[in-house]
């Protein structure tokens, strides 16, 4: 898996020219997400993808063309940390059945965050190899629903990706 | 002082320098219209916007300055797509302004909008839009520098027709910043310099391409002094004509799918290819598994995506095609490193000898090879040369030897046929006291002809030769050698006659009928204070050869079809 990070300014129409291009030249990326960051007026773009090293140096060299696209890296999920959020909505009507689930939840150190007489939702923060690992437990109860945010990432150590 | 966003851009333009603009008014650029009706600013009224754009681009290439074109909302913007998209394959520095429906109207599919910033995006270096008259200024600064720098594009700015009504006070910045814009020095990095020199002493066999990127960094000199210094024959590519004297002892002409036959033979021997300003595009490459097999690659462009985008180079040097060919020279001659001779320039000159006869005319009629030898030998070396797209564009490049830079005007990577007509009145209005010949396809020609109405009003003496084979020459080729002669859909059918047509138009007509009466017609067209046009009557069996097959390697060429 690639992580790439760019720092976008906030402005409308960013996040078009960022998915145009990943589009018209024919990347294929797995998760992509936006949302602030520390500096005022700008937004950070997180995508992840996977291929060989050199498409992947390709994308971070075209979007770097893009003239609302500030700062972009690769970050080598060897030296940065990342984290995903799923919210799952898993049936449970049968009580025997439900505890197994709370105590599968216990173990991924998940959380409970919404319950009905027949299901329980499930928050889950982690890297996306632990979240899949969960998904597949919880396919044998029966996942009614799942959104998951897709990858945000930070380097590791007290750098800063807008630094420099 | 408080002025209409329409008269701040029409201000802003003039500090650009901006001597004229290339468009069509429409509803949505009436008040830009207006401010522009009271400026000295030229207005070059085209008659369809697809041409507008085109001549933009053909201006730009000849005065290497962007070249402004202006269109309406909705129709009128789409219009300029395929021009802009020309502009932006061949790196051409254009601003198109366009109109837009005013600001309370957009997303509600209002009249004549269409979503321009959107359409053009994945064709332009930069597209958006003013959402306030105060941004106009640094608007305007933006897209100006955006398209002239680094490696230059297009750039669009949508103006909604109330910011050009509303009043502003404009503040026009000497200086801009864009944070995610770095201006390139162009230096190239120490580094891959020492790398590059130590490929080029060792080389016993170096060849030049060179692209596009030489004209738009006006590095044509350093090019020829470089290539004189380390005895290395230079090919180009389409884009890369003029970026030698064809006429040059050194020169191969272009490379490619439809290169010279020495061309793609020295690209095979080649031990080391120096790739200047070029980007390894499929019609120049073939197969490019089979593309310079023996050979390593050091490879200079502006533009840092490129390296390694379509093949894997040894040595590659991001910068200004100047600055790295100025330095390798002097550093080549700090080292003392100079070739007299070489047993390598010997096999290219042997190279050219026997491919010679290959090129000589066969068969009756007039033949476009011929024509071209002719054109080159009538009109001076600095005369202007555009093209139509297909087997008359191929023709001419294969051909017609350009001897400076910026006068071989094509679209070279969008081949968008019709280019032609428009960017000869773009080069001609670039370059009033040079004659300009825009050598043309009946096909062709008939996609842009409404605009000879232009060169008439304008009195712009653009020459349009239109080699008239009654078919989608290109096309029909490729059916001939690849679906067994099946010929769909290019056979033209009824063509006009070129002659009435000029002359409905307020131009002169001229059927050439043999090759004396060619010359003399190209001799007195020189003189001509009109557009003329030119209708030779040609085969539509006549084949551009040499060809290499779509999608073969550069030695699996075809001579004779």
């Amino acid at each position: 898996m690639h992580i790439i990070a760019a720092l976008v300014e906030d402005r409308p129409g960013v996040m078009f020219k960022v998915t145009s291009l990943i589009r018209r030249r024919g990347f294929n990326i797995d998760t992509i997400t936006v949302g602030s960051t520390e500096k005022e007026g700008l937004s950070r773009i997180t995508m992840t993808m996977r291929g060989d090293e050199s498409v992947v140096e390709q994308l971070v060299k075209q979007l770097s063309k893009i003239p609302d696209v500030v700062k972009i890296s690769e970050l080598k999920p060897s030296e940065s940390v990342y984290r995903e959020l799923a919210m799952i909505k898993v049936s449970a009507p049968d009580p025997a059945k439900r505890s197994d689930i709370l105590n599968y939840i216990t173990i991924f150190r998940g959380r409970v965050i919404d319950a009905s007489k027949d299901s329980l939702t499930i928050e889950m923060v982690g890297n996306p190899k632990k979240i899949n690992a969960f998904l597949d437990l919880m396919k044998g109860f029966g996942v009614v629903e799942l959104a998951r945010t897709g990858i945000v990432a930070l380097s590791r150590g007290s750098r800063s990706t807008s630094e420099g | 002082m408080k002025l209409s966003g329409a008269k701040a851009i029409v201000e802003a333009l003039k500090r650009e320098k901006v001597e004229v603009i290339f468009g069509i008014p429409g509803g949505s650029t009436i008040p830009f219209y207006d401010a522009l009706y009271e400026s000295d600013l030229r207005h070059v009224l085209a008659r369809h916007e697809q041409c507008a754009a085109h001549m933009a681009d053909g201006y730009a290439r000849v005065k290497g300055v962007p070249g402004v074109c202006t269109a309406t909302s909705g129709p009128g913007a789409t219009n300029l797509v395929t021009g802009i998209a020309v502009a932006y394959m061949d790196s051409s520095p254009i601003i198109a302004i366009t109109g837009q429906v005013p600001r309370s109207m957009i997303g509600k599919d209002a009249f004549q909008e269409a979503d321009i910033v959107g359409i053009t995006t994945p064709i332009t270096k930069y597209a958006f839009q003013v959402t306030s008259a105060s941004q106009i200024p640094d608007a305007i600064r933006t897209a100006f520098l955006l398209a002239s720098t680094n490696r230059r594009g297009p750039v669009l700015v949508d103006v909604p027709k109330d910011v050009q009504l509303e009043e502003v006070d404009p503040d026009y910045p000497e200086r801009i910043m864009i944070k995610g814009y770095v201006i390139r020095s162009g230096d190239p990095h120490p580094y891959s310099i020492k790398k590059a020199l130590g490929l080029i002493m060792s080389s016993e066999r170096p060849l030049i391409i060179a692209g596009g990127g030489v004209i738009a960094s006006n590095c044509s000199e350093e090019l020829v002094k470089f290539a004189e210094l380390i005895l290395a024959p230079v090919a180009t590519t389409l884009m890369g004509k003029g970026a030698i004297p064809e006429n040059h002892p050194l020169s191969l002409g272009m490379v490619g799918m439809h290169g010279r036959g020495e061309a793609n033979k020295a690209v095979e021997e080649a031990d080391l290819i120096i790739a200047v300003g070029m980007r390894f595009g499929d019609r120049t490459t073939g197969k490019l598994d089979e593309f310079a097999r023996n050979s390593k690659i050091i490879h200079i462009d502006i533009d840092p995506a490129e390296i390694g985008k379509n093949i894997r180079v040894d040595v590659p040097i991001v910068a200004d095609a100047k600055k790295a060919l100025s330095i390798l020279h002097s550093k080549l001659l700090e080292v003392g490193s100079k070739r007299t001779e070489s047993e390598w320039i010997k096999r290219i000159n042997s190279l050219k000898e026997s491919f010679a006869s290959n090129y000589t005319e066969r068969g009756d009629g007039l033949k476009p090879s011929r024509l071209m030898k002719i054109l080159r030998d009538c009109i001076p070396a600095k005369s202007i040369i555009t093209t139509g797209v297909g087997q008359n564009q191929m023709w001419a490049a294969l051909h017609f030897r350009v001897l400076e830079p910026r006068t071989f005007i094509t679209s070279g990577g969008l081949g968008a046929m019709g280019f032609g007509l428009p960017a000869a009145i773009g080069a001609k209005v670039a370059s009033p006291d040079r004659p300009v010949f825009n050598i043309d396809g009946d096909g062709s020609f008939l996609m842009t002809e409404q605009d000879l109405a232009t060169a008439v009003s304008e009195a712009l003496p653009v020459i349009s030769i239109i080699l008239k084979n009654r078919a989608l020459g290109m096309v029909r080729q490729w059916q001939c050698l690849f679906c067994n002669k099946r010929y769909a859909h290019t056979d033209l059918g009824n063509v006009p006659d070129f002659v009435k047509l000029a002359e409905a138009y307020g131009a002169e007509g001229i059927r050439i009928e043999s090759y004396e009466s060619f010359e003399s017609a190209v001799k007195k067209s020189l003189k001509a204070e009109m557009p003329v046009v030119m209708e030779i009557q040609i085969s539509p069996d006549e084949k551009v050869l040499p060809m290499v097959p779509p999608g073969k390697g550069l030695k699996e060429v075809i001579w004779y079809g």
